[in-house]
């Protein structure tokens, strides 16, 4: 069989930034979090506060790390595979990404190193607004590539001169038309990513009484949190589809699974999409739903898969990634809600903390399922309308990016079952400080004791 | 602007990429000396580096960043070209990366494990470096030469990383570890004073572009204090690391200073024999600069961004003066 670089180097590309993006989808929202959590002890001076810091700044540590090394080998990659891409669009995504190093990367990874290692060598202040400017440069790094990603879907504010990217207004290029969902749709996803990430690996604790109150007061917080955000997140999600629709009608088409233009068309709950008979077996529709929610008219047209001839996405990956993202998002909602009532009756039981548990990567799940639906729903393109992904790829041989691909996912397998293995051997041991200074009964699950404890939270 | 704005940005990549060497290749230093300290002194060893890696290694998130703003005709030549190169050095930045928080967090078994990866992602960073530099400074050949010239390289680098690293851990480390690091700087550094004598006489002979720039005079007069001062700081660590009394009385820093020197020296050379080119005898800093308009906003972020985060980095590693102390998150 021969091999082909450009596949090789697009799946290398996939599984270089899916690896990637799980740990910026717990940094940038668990950064907060920490914050939080520090505020809370400067202003109240609860002990418990405190250790939920303790505990879970050594969870970022390793969740940056991991972010920072993946996050490296993204800014080689645009060399060393997809040379074309700077040669044609350097004159924008330069900047971006230069700013994003500039004004990000050097603010995270400097103040990091007082967030955790400069507490006893700082005042409490500095070390409160060192842990900010790290939340800041976190969220200021996605600032960045997010316009930079937005602006590959939605290109705006450039002219093209002999084939090069030239820039004519720098405005509209970092606020290009899909960027402000883009990025409120990924910051919200990263808070409610790390919202039932610390409220599942919590709720594992808690089933454990591992730090007592300290941990309660972790799974409420996340819980609450996530109540709040979920409702947010499929809000800002719709908005964010009805501007895909607008500016890459082809992706939502895939989405749909719509294959000939229509008016009034059926939403398909489900099915099994077939790009060669351009059907979707087993369709379960429901009459005109597609249309009133993305044109708010019973009789509203869409285009179809057909409009696209050679230059729409393949529609299965889509299709699913698409249904992953929003049931699992329904679910998070539905888990949240119940947590968050469950909380405030004060009854918590086994099952609302084990369901808890389960779902500690449900973020992952939805975060990777959605960055699916963005960036294969704009293939074949790598700049929307403009620069095809096989245009700028690099001339390797086969062999080689195989070679390389391998290794990476070796790599990737087994740093992933390591953060995995070592969370869960981090979870089951208490925060240092409580163990040396306090004692004290943590509360049982389905005992009248639990009540008093969560009443106290 | 036309002509200015290439020359500001390679000034600017040089000495990104400068620093990167120095701050990086004094925790890669460190991280190849691990496997020769016992299990206590790994720890006291990276405590020394703890707060500083992430910083250290962005700048060469910078230096290839600003190769990619300013000058994308060239990202794209030098990286394809270093492809299995710069694809080893990121499997040996990954493994020492996360090294760094996965050997303290792990069960006890596994802590051995970690430490050995680090030492290895240590020393594949730096030979890949090494690998990378030798290549492009042959002006990314293929030539059985160029492969000669790059190993030597990728051998020499490291033990000039391991030598910046002792000097790092006499500023840093105090008791066994300050003898331990006085015996391997004395070990290191006659290979690689060796290697990079070796390099210097190579480097003329193996690149006719380069020998035509360092032997026209007056040129060669003007160049004379590149290798005088290389040699002044090389003898002069030299003889602090052969004096016990002088390290003893905590004089060791000198020898991080002098490294410090010689890279100086070694990078001023190195970009005079490469000026204007960006990458040799192919692509000059005008033919690859970015369009002017892009240029000039990234100026704009460079000139208020550059100085504060030289700033804040000097605070931090105010907050850290001294003698390390063992790291603790509380």
């Amino acid at each position: 069989m021969e091999l082909d670089p450009f596949l090789l180097s697009r799946i290398q590309f996939a599984a270089n930034i899916s690896f990637h993006i799980l740990f910026p989808s717990i940094s940038i929202g668990l950064c907060w979090l920490l914050v939080f959590f520090r505020l809370r002890y400067t202003l109240t001076g609860d002990k418990d506060w405190e250790y939920a810091y303790f505990f879970w700044v050594k969870v970022f540590a390793l969740t940056f790390a991991l972010g920072v090394v993946s996050g490296i080998t993204m800014s080689f990659q645009f060399g060393t595979n997809w040379p074309g891409f700077m040669e044609r669009v350097g004159n924008i995504a330069g900047p971006l990404l230069g700013y994003e190093v500039l004004t990000a990367f050097f603010l995270e990874a400097s103040f990091l190193g007082i967030m955790l290692y400069g507490k006893n060598l700082v005042s409490n202040r500095v070390h409160l607004i060192s842990s900010f400017l790290v939340a800041i440069g976190t969220t200021t790094s996605a600032f960045w590539i997010l316009s930079l990603n937005s602006w590959m879907h939605t290109p705006a504010g450039f002219t093209i001169e002999n084939g090069v990217f030239m820039v004519d207004d720098w405005m509209e290029i970092i606020f290009n038309p899909s960027f402000k969902y883009r990025f409120i749709h990924t910051v919200t996803a990263s808070l409610l990513t790390s919202a039932f990430f610390v409220a599942g690996i919590s709720a594992w604790r808690a089933r454990k009484n591992v730090d007592g109150p300290a941990t309660w007061k972790v799974i409420r917080t996340g819980v609450v949190l996530a109540a709040i955000v979920a409702p947010i997140q499929i809000f800002v999600g719709d908005l964010h589809g009805l501007v895909a629709l607008e500016n890459q009608p082809a992706k939502i088409a895939a989405v749909e699974g719509i294959w000939e233009t229509e008016k009034g068309a059926p939403l398909t709950l489900f099915g099994f999409p077939d790009e060669e008979t351009r059907t979707t077996h087993f369709a379960v529709e429901v009459p005109k739903l597609a249309s009133i929610i993305l044109t708010h008219h019973a009789d509203g047209e869409l285009k179809g898969l057909n409009e696209f001839e050679e230059a729409h996405p393949p529609v299965a990956p889509l299709f699913w990634s698409f249904r992953v993202m929003v049931g699992m998002g329904f679910l998070m909602l539905a888990v949240a809600w119940w947590g968050s009532y469950a909380l405030f009756r004060d009854k918590v039981g086994p099952w609302l903390l084990r369901t808890l548990s389960w779902m500690t990567f449900a973020g992952w799940v939805a975060s990777l399922a959605g960055w699916y639906v963005t960036e294969i729903g704009r293939q074949p393109w790598v700049v929307q309308g403009y620069i095809r992904a096989s245009e700028v790829v690099a001339d390797h041989a086969g062999g080689m990016v195989l070679s390389t691909l391998i290794g990476y996912l070796l790599l990737y397998a087994f740093l992933l079952l390591f953060y995995i293995l070592t969370l869960m051997h981090m979870s089951s041991k208490p925060a240092r400080s409580l163990k040396e200074s306090m004692d004290f009964a943590a509360p049982s699950i389905g005992t009248p004791g639990s009540a008093v404890t969560l009443g106290a939270l | 602007m036309e002509y200015w704005l290439p020359l500001i940005f390679v000034s600017l990549m040089g000495l990104a990429l400068l620093l990167y060497i120095i701050l990086d290749g004094y925790d890669l230093g460190i991280g190849i000396l691990l496997p020769l300290a016992t299990d206590d002194e790994k720890d006291r060893m990276i405590e020394t580096i703890g707060p500083f890696w992430d910083a250290n290694e962005t700048w060469i998130v910078l230096g290839i960043g600003i190769l990619l703003i300013a000058f994308p005709s060239a990202h794209g030549m030098i990286l394809t070209h270093l492809y299995i190169p710069v694809t080893l050095m990121l499997f040996g930045l990954i493994l020492r990366g996360v090294a760094f928080d996965f050997r303290v967090k792990v069960t006890a078994e596994y802590k051995r494990l970690w430490n050995n990866l680090f030492f290895i992602g240590s020393l594949l960073a730096a030979m890949a470096q090494g690998w990378m530099l030798g290549t492009y400074v042959m002006g990314l050949e293929s030539s059985f030469t160029s492969i000669a010239f790059s190993i030597a390289i990728s051998f020499s680098l490291p033990a000039f990383y391991v030598v910046l690293g002792c000097g790092w851990l006499f500023i840093k480390s105090s008791g066994e570890i300050y003898t331990k690091a006085a015996k391997w700087a004395r070990t290191a550094i006659l290979p690689m004073g060796i290697g990079l004598f070796l390099i210097s006489i190579a480097t003329p002979i193996a690149s006719s572009t380069i020998a035509a720039k360092w032997f026209t005079l007056p040129a060669a007069i003007g160049l004379l204090p590149i290798p005088l001062m290389t040699g002044v700081a090389y003898i002069t660590a030299l003889w602090v690391l052969s004096k016990e009394e002088i390290l003893r009385a905590g004089y060791g820093w000198i020898v991080f200073v002098c490294m410090v020197v010689m890279c100086l020296m070694m990078a001023l050379g190195l970009a005079y024999s490469i000026f204007p080119d960006i990458v040799i005898g192919k692509l000059d800093i005008w033919e690859s600069a970015a369009s002017t308009a892009s240029l000039e906003f990234a100026l704009i972020g460079t000139a208020i961004a550059v100085p504060m985060i030289l700033i804040y980095t000097a605070f931090i590693y105010k907050i850290f003066y001294g003698k390390s102390r063992p790291l603790s998150y509380e």
